[in-house]
């Protein structure tokens, strides 16, 4: 419940539903979904850039670099297959996230300068 | 900066920390030799053999890329269609870019070389008009051509001739790329399943007798030393490559006897007239158009 994985509805639809009868050349269907991050420039965090279906890791790699850093966008390229990413519940958002607000003790703006305190 | 304007003064907080300018959806043309700079330049090629030289690479390209071109919408996946549309567009690059330049000789530009020359005026090689027939045919035709390429424009780097040393560098980096492709592809078909690897093998039967046409010097090669590459001297290295790429996708060289081509003269397979056909129809019906 309180967590949920990317791709896993489209997973379990696969497994749960075989194909009748002769088998089906495969598609996209049969190709993994891989999630994609680009490091636009050195000194910056690779940022979360789309999704691409590949066969595997490497051609993931190749497929993001058309997809993705065609217009001179990157740097560097992860690439990460999307069941893997474990993602925060959208239905537990009071939860996780609402309950920071109006705590604005943990800030440090809150906090007034001490007078004895030096170098601060 | 609009910050100026209220009075703000830039933060330099964070310009040691990489390239400052940069932000995460930094999108910029870069820096590179484009065709446009070739048909701008003053240098135009030194005499008619360079310029029949470029046009011979130009060509190659040329209709490589249009053949490629039509897997755009067709491709087994999205991504893939991708991938091949990125190569004909390389490709698409490289042969503007020789042919602006060896249009230059003769006051003609690369509009006028590519759309309004017969079909006997093409000087392609064989190999590059073969249709695209099933994507294991794409791709042993990608990968001949390819590795082909890649020790040319290698070699072509160091031609005596700037711009097609220039032109070269830049495709380079592009054929690169276009090398790797196929020899994934080749990798994972060859070893994938019993139809890929009968496919491929297929391929190759089909295709390698249009490989000898790739290494055939011509007398316009006698004419260009220092300029030109002697296409029979990229014979041993193509052969050595190509071998460790099959050896290791479990496929073999095919025992099938070379054909006689000669598109380097103009004499073209049944298939360059309906390639021509499609790719001008529309500049020769609307003479000068722009869109």
């Amino acid at each position: 419940m309180s967590s949920a994985v990317i791709g896993q509805d489209s997973q379990n639809h696969q497994s749960n539903q075989p194909s009748q009868g002769a088998q089906k050349p495969p598609t996209s269907a049969g190709w993994p979904l891989w999630e994609v991050f680009v490091r636009s420039s050195r000194g910056l965090s690779h940022v979360h850039a789309g999704s691409l279906h590949a066969p595997d890791a490497e051609m993931a790699v190749r497929n993001a670099r058309d997809l993705y850093t065609r217009r001179n966008e990157g740097v560097s390229l992860w690439v990460v297959r999307s069941t893997d990413i474990t993602t925060s519940d959208p239905d537990a958002k009071d939860m996780m996230f609402e309950s920071p607000q109006g705590k604005d003790y943990r800030h440090a703006t809150y906090y007034k300068e001490s007078e004895g305190v030096k170098h601060l | 900066m609009s910050g100026t304007s209220t009075g703000q003064l830039p933060d330099h907080s964070l310009d040691s920390f990489g390239d400052a300018a940069a932000s995460a959806t930094r999108v910029t043309p870069g820096n590179a030799l484009r065709p446009e700079d070739i048909a701008l330049q003053q240098t135009a090629p030194a005499d008619d053999a360079v310029a029949r030289y470029a046009l011979h690479l130009g060509d190659d390209a040329l209709i490589l890329a249009q053949r490629l071109s039509h897997w755009i919408s067709r491709g087994p996946e999205l991504e893939e269609d991708v991938a091949l549309g990125n190569i004909a567009l390389d490709q698409l690059g490289h042969a503007r870019s020789f042919l602006s330049y060896a249009g230059k000789a003769w006051g003609q530009t690369e509009d006028d070389l590519a759309y309004f020359r017969e079909e006997e005026d093409f000087t392609s090689l064989h190999l590059v008009e073969q249709p695209n027939g099933d994507f294991a045919e794409t791709m042993v035709r990608g990968l001949f051509m390819a590795l082909y390429q890649h020790q040319l424009y290698t070699r072509l780097v160091h031609s005596a001739d700037e711009t097609i040393a220039a032109i070269s560098a830049k495709a380079l980096k592009e054929v690169d790329y276009h090398l790797e492709h196929a020899e994934l592809w080749t990798l994972r078909l060859g070893r994938g399943t019993e139809e890929s690897a009968h496919r491929m093998r297929r391929a190759l039967d089909k295709l390698w007798p249009y490989t000898a046409e790739l290494f055939q010097d011509e007398p316009l090669h006698d004419e260009l030393e220092g300029v030109a590459v002697r296409p029979s001297t990229l014979r041993a290295e193509w052969d050595e490559q190509l071998l460790d790429i099959l050896d290791r996708s479990e496929l073999a060289v095919p025992e099938v006897p070379a054909a006689l081509c000669w598109g380097r003269r103009g004499e073209h397979s049944e298939h360059l007239g309906y390639i021509l056909a499609e790719m001008q129809v529309l500049a020769r019906k609307h003479p000068g158009a722009t869109w």
